[in-house]
């Protein structure tokens, strides 16, 4: 079976500085990959690589066994959507929020944006009255989840998440979590998920892979989180620091 | 606690909106001293309006009003903005949400960071230097060499944040405000930055605001929290005592926090209309 993202020996620099080395993973279509690890350590630069951002890559990369090439490819942004670790960077200032989520369809030629929106907006937790707001006229979680609602609006099969939650109450973030785990399992979605938090990779993951300095030092099954049984040092400190906390 | 650092009595914020001025900050006080306080609370409660009020950073056509609002004996709320930049940056300052988007795009964050210390304190260049250098080690960056020279757009979200951190702690200031200054920070750079941050408070009297929405954290962190909800504080509480929380939209919060052995299908969500209607 072809793997939803298939990553092979892909490497990433910015100008003379290697960001990620050689990185090999198989995500199936349907599984929710957590990325966690240090800060600096090279997680965003790889999404970034998936979707196409990424300047200088090398090694292959492909979605549903189709390569992916060095420019930014319509075929593949209905396909793969990425949420971005600061919503204030991913929101234009001046588009207000109906602007953003309606975006999307208009550039497909997708057709009922005045239906879509609204419900798109219920389904993240979003008050009407946010509809014709500024992202500055926003607080931070509510940014973030416009971020979330319009990744969701071409009804993409992989959704790259970067730290979607870190912005939020933990009520909020346990609608969220709840709203992807939901559609994950009514539309097969693939996910990967970066996070710094060990419980959220706990309840949302199948999988998940510790970086560190542009490496992958240990990919486990989320069962060895939940037991505390990894095995790489820097693992077993993050997961020990995870468990004192509670 | 002796004279407290700063003393907000009734602060409210409003926006105009069609349907007429929206209050969304309504009635908050609280004093600080040097201690670690704490807010958490839902998204959108106030909690960053809260922050920058106290600044007096919310531009028109917010409109700020309070009963008081006193950083030892400045009267805030009179300060002309000569004296409020004064303030600003070095004798309170504030680490924001969004560090990447409040940093200066166009200068390198060592330059940044410099010119947050030249506040403080003039240094012949090459001091300057190595006064940031050592800052950003302090906060954890590997290779402060090469992150010295690059632009806010080169570093990552969890940079960012500890390059916001080092600007705002090395003029020393009398306060500092941090709205969820480490939520893009592995655990154990976290921790770094949090010994440092309370190094200041121990050894220089800081007195700090830790807005987060780590309930654990917090709680551990923090000596007193402050719980808010729509604008309102709806309860306080010694941070060990947390757990014991007694207002429903808190005990709502702990329940949704996952569990690194997490086996729930489901998160428990705040059923807000039930209780609010019961009039909690
Ligand atoms: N310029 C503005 N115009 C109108 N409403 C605003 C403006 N800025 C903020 N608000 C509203 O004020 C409320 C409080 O915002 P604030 O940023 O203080 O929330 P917060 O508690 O920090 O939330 P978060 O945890 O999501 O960051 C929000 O509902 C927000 O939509
Ligand atoms: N445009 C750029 N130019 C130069 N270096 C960059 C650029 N973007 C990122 N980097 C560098 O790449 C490295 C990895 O950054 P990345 O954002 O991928 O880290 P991350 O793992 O997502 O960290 P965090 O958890 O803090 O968000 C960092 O050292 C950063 O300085
Ligand atoms: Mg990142
Ligand atoms: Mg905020």
């Amino acid at each position: 079976m072809t793997s939803a993202i298939s990553l092979r020996g892909v490497s990433v620099s910015y100008g003379e500085t290697p960001v990620v080395e050689d990185l090999s993973l198989e995500i199936a279509e349907g599984e929710c990959f957590g990325l966690v690890g240090e800060s600096g350590s090279g997680k965003s630069t790889l999404l970034r690589a998936i979707t196409g951002l990424a300047p200088d890559w090398t090694g292959g990369i492909s979605l549903f066994g189709q390569a992916r090439g060095k420019s930014i490819d319509r075929r593949f942004s209905a396909l793969c959507q990425m949420v971005f670790q600061d919503p204030y960077g991913s929101l234009h200032p001046r588009q207000t929020v109906d602007a953003a989520l309606s975006e999307p369809l208009t550039i497909h030629g997708i057709a009922g944006a005045d239906t879509k929106v609204p419900a798109m907006m219920a389904a993240c937790g979003l008050d009407p009255r946010f509809r014709f707001r500024l992202p500055h006229q926003l607080s931070g979680g509510q940014r973030q989840r416009v971020a979330i609602a319009r990744a969701l609006m071409l009804s993409p099969r992989i959704l790259l998440l970067d730290e979607p939650t870190s912005a939020l109450d933990v009520s909020v973030q346990a609608e969220i979590l709840n709203l992807l785990k939901r559609l994950r399992r009514e539309q097969k979605l693939t996910y990967i998920l970066v996070t710094h938090d060990l419980p959220v990779v706990s309840f949302l993951c199948d999988r998940l892979a510790v970086m560190r300095q542009g490496r992958v030092v240990e990919v486990a099954d989320v069962a060895a989180l939940r037991a505390n049984t990894m095995t790489h040092p820097y693992s077993r400190e993050m997961v020990a620091r995870s468990e004192r906390r509670v | 606690m002796s004279e407290p650092l700063l003393d907000v009595a009734n602060l409210r914020v409003r926006f105009p909106s069609p349907g007429g001025p929206v209050e969304v900050v309504r009635g908050v006080s609280f004093t600080l001293g040097r201690e670690r306080l704490g807010i958490v609370g839902e998204s959108g409660s106030g909690k960053s309006l809260t922050g920058r009020s106290i600044l007096r950073l919310i531009r028109p056509p917010g409109i700020v009003t309070a009963d008081r609002l006193r950083f030892s004996d400045i009267d805030l709320l009179r300060a002309g903005e000569w004296q409020m930049r004064r303030i600003r940056g070095a004798r309170i300052s504030m680490v924001m949400q969004d560090p990447k988007f409040s940093l200066n795009p166009v200068m390198t964050v060592g330059e940044q960071i410099g010119e947050a210390l030249a506040v403080h304190k003039r240094l012949p260049r090459g001091q300057m230097r190595r006064r940031v250098l050592d800052m950003l080690e302090a906060v954890q960056i590997r290779d402060p060499e090469r992150v010295f020279g690059l632009y806010p757009h080169e570093v990552s979200g969890g940079m960012g944040q500890r390059v916001m951190i080092a600007m705002m702690l090395i003029p020393e200031p009398a306060i500092l405000i941090a709205d969820e200054p480490t939520s893009a920070l592995d655990v154990s750079v976290q921790g770094e930055v949090l010994k440092l941050m309370n190094d200041l408070i121990t050894r220089k009297g800081m007195g700090l605001i830790f807005i987060s929405h780590d309930l654990h954290l917090v709680s551990q962190f923090c000596d007193r929290i402050l719980v808010m909800y729509r604008g309102r504080i709806v309860e306080e509480c010694a941070a060990g005592e947390l757990d014991r929380a007694s207002h429903p939209y808190t005990r709502g919060l702990i329940a949704a926090v996952p569990r690194i052995d997490e086996t729930r299908e489901e998160l428990p969500v705040l059923d807000r209309g039930a209780w609010e209607e019961a009039g909690a």
